[in-house]
């Protein structure tokens, strides 16, 4: 499913969150929206799903507007991870995976079970309660939960912005294993540059409400996407060179 | 003590009744608005204000202040909303017990992590199912703590109803508190605070059930809950309602000069049943609108408080100003007074007069800046007051408000020197204390009379017997019997007596 925003402006107060942006998301790809606090990378992610609406100008998803319809409908066609989780905290683990089910009146059956082998959770941990789990566990749950209903789109808000280093990186190739493996269209927003390089088809990258450089992590690492863009690449290019010296 | 717990079982009933009433009306108001309160931060201050507002209001005044606002109701509408009983004091215990339940619904659900508003949003919940199941959930264990509390307020200002005219477990507190019958007292004080205790057990059985996810025992406990208002319910819908409601304001003369009338109206073929501890302006009110079919008012304060003179015609005129009025304005019939006047009456210790030389009023006047006044609770806001203080220029050095009883009390133990007593008091007798005369005529007459509701002649020609026959001695007499501290008879008993002593059928 094509994603195309098109003149979406937004404003909080005085402050200008989204200038007009104009981008298309090609169907399939998995795209990072990257920029330092502030740049408008969230307000973008969440305008595809509604939980913020544009002042002006459009979100299209496969050609139809989304702000057509009730906002519930929409929603539960998309797939939407973010940092903080959100896990029911009154339900177990398993309820919290098949929610977007019941909410859609269809029997679970087998799929919490498919859905913790999927995400990499052992399927014991269904009964347990969200607080009963480890951080990277349960983001893990916070993905099934995403693609319970099977949606076509995925959208990731700093995902794994509050895991270890370590928790981090296994779950970032297991997503974009998932992604390859289900045919997903991914947007996801992350401020750390190295992690979209790693992970993403496509970097769009954002500054004071504007997508000011896009392209591919080899466009964007010969230095073709722009001058906020290269100096973004910049960072990890001279962590890693640093890195490298240290070695024996 | 077995005549105190006799009583118990049918006013616990009621008791339960209404306070279950107030709860779900106060529940079924408050949580809806605590839902919007908690969406709108402009809607939770205006209403968590007026919950505040509210509670800051004693229950006893509040019961009281729906009585006039439901009687004006009443007339706008052309009538029919009754504005004492059970529509008063349910309407005053909702509103009391909004504040517990919408502060903690509010707190409750403007708690909830922003996250999980934000996942049940994006998960595709409409705004019904989150707040069926998400909001609800997660807020029900701190909800309840509040419909705990209000449960238990609730069930506590239930017993002021009595007040307006709805039997509860107050009846027995406050018919205790009048004739110093502690029994009575620690039997309505010890079911209400029972009651209020298993309450408040099974709502937090409730609570744990939600706590601990276990909805079997939740809903055991709420089952228990329904199960016990049920019951309470059950007496109203078997049994005939009562015929006559014969009421009282709120001390012991009152109380048995009830019981006499209800004597005659039963041994006459009536059912009767029994109103006690209802305010002056409430009890006059409550028999113009059919709510009381018969009472004992006395002449000085319906021709203040009602026909709103300060004239001081003679007795005989006063009565019959008063039924041409009661007539004329409320279709009330006078039947006549009973033949005592229980007045207002300066009294002293009679030691007191001896050394000070005190006789009347004007003796009074001359030492009153060094002595201390003890009235009733209402006598210094009363004309009757204004009236003999203009009239003999009376200042004291003190004055001091009691419940009747605690007023010969305040006397005996001289934590003050002159009470405003009550000339049909036996106390003033065995209390050995001196009435002061009123050589100017200052103090109206207070003769009781005996007041008729509309469209019940019938109950007038009853009770004629009853009209001159009932003389200040005995009157005195069986009062002594209810408010003295050793042998101390119910007030039934003491109705009982004064029948026989006035010439009445034998018991």
């Amino acid at each position: 499913m094509e994603i195309s925003f098109d003149r979406v402006t937004k404003r909080f107060g005085p402050v200008l969150a989204l200038d007009e942006v104009s981008a298309v998301i090609a169907p399939g790809s998995f795209t990072a929206l990257v920029g330092a606090s502030g740049s408008g990378k969230s307000t973008l992610l969440k305008s595809v799903n509604r939980l913020v609406a544009p002042d002006a100008g459009r979100v299209l998803i496969g050609g139809r507007d989304v702000m057509a319809g009730p906002p519930h409908r929409l929603r539960r066609r998309i797939g939407y991870v973010f940092q903080n989780v959100g896990l029911f905290p009154h339900m177990t683990v398993a309820a919290n995976i098949a929610i977007g089910l019941r909410l859609a009146g269809r029997d679970p059956g087998g799929r919490v079970a498919e859905l913790l082998a999927l995400t990499g959770l052992d399927p014991a941990l269904g009964a347990r309660m969200p607080d009963q789990l480890s951080g990277g566990q349960r983001q893990r749950v916070g993905v099934a939960r995403a693609l319970a209903c099977a949606p076509g789109l995925l959208l990731m808000d700093e995902p794994f912005g509050a895991l270890d280093p370590v928790t981090r990186d296994a779950l970032g190739r297991a997503t974009r294993s998932l992604h390859d493996r289900l045919g997903l269209t991914t947007l996801m927003v992350t401020h750390d540059m190295a992690e979209a390089l790693l992970l993403a088809d496509r970097v769009l990258v954002m500054a004071g409400g504007r997508i000011v450089g896009a392209g591919t992590p080899a466009e964007l690492l010969a230095g073709a996407a722009g001058p906020e863009a290269s100096a973004l690449v910049a960072v990890p290019r001279a962590q890693a060179a640093r890195l490298r010296d240290l070695e024996p | 003590m077995a005549a105190a717990l006799g009583r118990v079982p049918e006013l616990l009933a009621s008791h339960v009744q209404l306070a279950a009433a107030a709860l779900v009306l106060g529940l079924a108001v408050s949580l809806p608005l605590a839902v919007w309160a908690a969406r709108r931060p402009a809607v939770a201050r205006v209403a968590l204000g007026f919950a505040s507002l509210v509670q800051t209001i004693p229950a006893l005044a509040l019961l009281a202040l729906f009585f006039p606002l439901l009687l004006a109701l009443s007339s706008l509408t052309g009538g029919g909303i009754p504005a004492l009983g059970f529509l008063p004091s349910l309407l005053a215990l909702a509103l009391y017990a909004l504040l517990p339940i919408l502060r903690t619904g509010v707190a409750g659900l403007t708690g909830i992590d922003p996250a999980v508003r934000e996942a049940a949003d994006a998960v595709g919940m409409t705004a019904m199912q989150k707040l069926r199941l998400v909001e609800a959930p997660l807020a029900a264990p701190v909800v309840m703590a509040g419909i705990r509390t209000a449960a238990v307020w609730t069930i506590g200002a239930a017993t002021l109803s009595t007040t307006v005219g709805w039997p509860s477990l107050g009846d027995l507190i406050f018919a205790g508190l009048q004739t110093q019958d502690w029994a009575r007292v620690t039997a309505g004080c010890i079911a209400a605070a029972g009651l209020a205790l298993l309450v408040d057990a099974l709502l937090g059985l409730v609570e744990r059930g939600i706590r601990a996810g276990r909805p079997a025992v939740a809903l055991a406990g709420l089952a228990l809950l329904v199960a016990g208002s049920l019951a309470a319910c059950l007496p109203r819908l078997a049994a005939p309602p009562p015929t006559i409601t014969v009421g009282a304001k709120n001390f012991s003369e009152q109380f048995v000069l009830a019981r006499l009338i209800g004597r005659r109206l039963e041994a006459a073929g009536w059912r009767v049943r029994y109103r006690d501890g209802l305010g002056s302006a409430v009890i006059f009110q409550a028999l113009a609108s059919g709510a009381v079919d018969v009472y004992v008012d006395y002449a000085g304060t319906l021709w203040a408080n009602e026909l709103r003179r300060t004239d001081r015609p003679t007795a005989p005129a006063m009565v019959e100003e008063i039924a041409r009025w009661a007539a004329a304005n409320h279709g009330i019939t006078v039947a006549g007074p009973l033949g005592f006047e229980n007045a207002y009456a300066l009294a002293v210790r009679e030691a007191d007069a001896r050394r000070l030389g005190l006789a009347t009023l004007a003796d009074l006047a001359r030492v009153a800046p060094g002595l201390a006044l003890g009235s009733d609770l209402e006598f210094l806001s009363r004309p009757e007051w204004r009236a003999v203080r203009d009239a003999y220029g009376l200042r004291f050095r003190a004055q001091r408000s009691y419940a009747p009883t605690f007023m010969y009390r305040a006397l005996a133990s001289h934590d003050v020197d002159v009470i405003a007593a009550f000339s049909s008091d036996g106390r003033i007798a065995a209390q050995r204390l001196t009435v002061l005369a009123d050589p100017k005529g200052a103090l109206p007459r207070y003769d009781a009379l005996l007041l008729v509701a509309p469209g019940r002649q019938a109950l007038a020609e009853a009770l004629a017997p009853l009209i001159g026959a009932v003389p200040v001695a005995a009157m005195r007499a069986a009062n002594l019997r209810v408010d003295r501290d050793i042998d101390k008879k119910s007030p039934m008993e003491a109705a009982a007596w004064l029948d026989v002593t006035i010439g009445g059928p034998k018991p």
